[in-house]
């Protein structure tokens, strides 16, 4: 076969595919965002903008992204440094740290349902501590403060191990010269941790951000677990515009404000996390 | 180094502390669930009593619930039969871009990538509220394929650059000597690179696997009367029983552990990569 036309014969199938399920579904969520019967228009965006949900689930989901991604941030550096300097069993604890990049969001919000719950083992707990007398109920209105909690530990316990396969993967790229021979002036770990391994992981820190920032918007599965309808996220009324009031058109207004906050945010970090050529590894 | 005799026990309590953290991380995993576990191998009435037991009684009486519950069974084939068509669509379709990204030299290489990148910065699940319009059109709506076509979409670009990576892996002269033996690049691609690339390849299948049987929103959305199982049981949430929840919670979990202990070593391999 002619090579020359060999690669686009190879990657006909993903592009069309994409085009088909990628890039159309969007022209045409957009389209339905600003459209109703009568042709164009903004009622859609009207309606979503005047329901009293709207400013809290907006809220609720910012709220959540700025309490978790830090943390999860944080924690991923940590782990991925302590496993760096890991001689024995490297292997097993990788992967007990990594065991959560497989559950689904769904399943992490039953797991941590079973310790909030008012039967479960948080009260099981503190009633065996004697800290309580009975059970009383964690998630309920009363108590959104433990809400707010249960939601945020369940996401940081979830999708922590995203952040770390990065983080370890781009710590693996960083050359053993760099740390030798800052041993050799005297540096200490910390000046090694923020002189040398911060600067040079910045791609990868690029990559774990935007991704865990855009999965944070998307929070909806651990939250319909655990809080169910007392804590509105916006991918939440996303699904009950589109499955409970049949209004696909509110759904598609609500997807587009999800779609620019996620832009937003990930041209914000690619800006602030920006590798200078020339400084590539 | 030098001041290390003066340090010996500042060292020895870091190492501790070390130890200590490394320790209350896995158990920071672990812990959770485990008590998942115990509340599903115990029967409903102990998990809706109190106060609950730290170890597990060992009766399967949630389990039965949860197979005997309406739909569920079924719930949980589509699952699987979803999950399947996704890794095998992800696969079929993705390796060859992942292998012309790694061998060729192209006008458009760059756009391409682009496009497959820019897949990651879109909240992709959203796909499914315009694909039930056109699920619709199509006569794919509330089908098992069609809710495999938009989670291959979800496990496409992983594929593409996974492969990418392993085939990157395999020297090109390998290909090049089976090719001054008499073999044609399809020959030589069948008895060369493929049964090397073979174990990356099915740890990518298991990952597009895991994506799709993990997948909520889309599925929720997507499907009436062929709900998979997490779609089911989000369906459910305010009116099942606790020990339904749990032992279902459990099922979906249960491969979740098995696969990522099979594709572990390929992990890392894999987001290596993914990062430029």
């Amino acid at each position: 076969m002619n090579s020359n036309r060999l690669p686009y014969l190879l990657i006909l199938p993903v592009t069309l595919f994409l085009c088909l399920f990628f890039l159309y579904p969007f022209i045409q969520v957009a389209g339905q965002a600003f459209t109703n019967d009568q042709g164009f228009t903004f009622a859609n965006f009207e309606r979503v903008f005047s329901d009293w949900k709207f400013p809290i689930s907006l809220k609720n989901t910012l709220l959540l992204a700025a309490a978790v991604v830090p943390v999860q941030l944080a924690l991923a550096l940590l782990m991925a440094t302590m496993v760096n300097r890991m001689k024995k069993g490297r292997d097993i604890v990788l992967y007990i740290w990594t065991i959560p990049l497989g559950i689904s969001d769904l399943a992490a919000g039953i797991i941590w349902l079973a310790i909030f719950e008012q039967s479960g083992f948080l009260n099981s707990m503190m009633h065996s501590l004697g800290m309580i007398e009975r059970p009383t109920s964690l998630l309920s209105y009363k108590s959104m403060g433990m809400v707010f909690l249960a939601i945020a530990l369940a996401e940081i316990w979830r999708a922590t191990a995203i952040m770390l396969v990065i983080l370890v993967a781009g710590i693996g790229l960083i050359p053993k010269e760099y740390y030798e021979a800052a041993e050799v002036f005297g540096a200490s770990p910390w000046k090694r941790f923020t002189r040398i391994t911060l600067p040079l992981l910045r791609p990868s820190l690029q990559t774990a951000l935007v991704l865990r920032v855009i999965l944070a918007f998307e929070i909806f599965a651990v939250v319909a677990a655990l809080g169910g309808t007392l804590f509105p996220v916006l991918m939440g009324e996303t699904y009950s515009y589109q499955f409970d009031l049949l209004d696909s058109g509110s759904a598609a207004a609500i997807a587009l404000v999800i779609l620019g906050i996620s832009i937003a945010f990930t041209l914000v970090i690619l800006r602030a996390l920006r590798v200078p050529k020339g400084a590539q590894i | 180094m030098s001041t290390s005799l003066s340090n010996t026990s500042t060292v020895r309590a870091g190492r501790w502390v070390y130890g200590a953290s490394v320790a209350l991380l896995c158990a920071w995993v672990l812990v959770p669930i485990y008590l998942l576990l115990v509340n599903t191998l115990s029967s409903p009435a102990a998990v809706s009593g109190f106060p609950k037991s730290f170890v597990p009684e060992f009766d399967t009486g949630s389990l039965e619930f949860f197979a005997s519950f309406g739909g569920m069974i079924n719930a949980l084939l589509n699952s699987i039969y979803v999950a399947a068509i996704t890794m095998v669509l992800s696969i079929l379709i993705g390796a060859p871009a992942g292998y012309a990204l790694s061998r060729f030299e192209f006008k458009g290489k760059e756009l391409f990538r682009l496009l497959i990148l820019l897949t990651r910065a879109f909240p992709l699940p959203l796909l499914a509220l315009p694909l039930t319009v056109m699920f619709i059109q199509v006569g794919l709506d509330d089908t098992i394929l069609g809710l495999a076509l938009v989670h291959t979409t979800l496990a496409i670009p992983f594929a593409v650059l996974i492969t990418f990576s392993l085939f990157s892996g395999i020297p090109v002269e390998l290909e090049e000597a089976s090719w001054t033996l008499g073999c044609t690049r399809l020959t030589g691609f069948r008895y060369v690179v493929l049964p090397l690339i073979l174990p990356g390849i099915t740890a990518s299948a298991i990952f597009a696997f895991v994506i799709s049987w993990n997948e909520v929103f889309a599925a929720a959305v997507l499907t009436i009367e062929n709900r998979t199982l997490t779609a089911f049981l989000l369906q459910n949430l305010d009116t099942s029983p606790l020990h339904l929840k749990f032992a279902g919670g459990f099922i979906l979990v249960v491969p979740a552990l098995v696969f990522i202990f099979a594709v572990r070593k390929y992990l890392f391999a894999m987001w290596g990569i993914a990062n430029r």
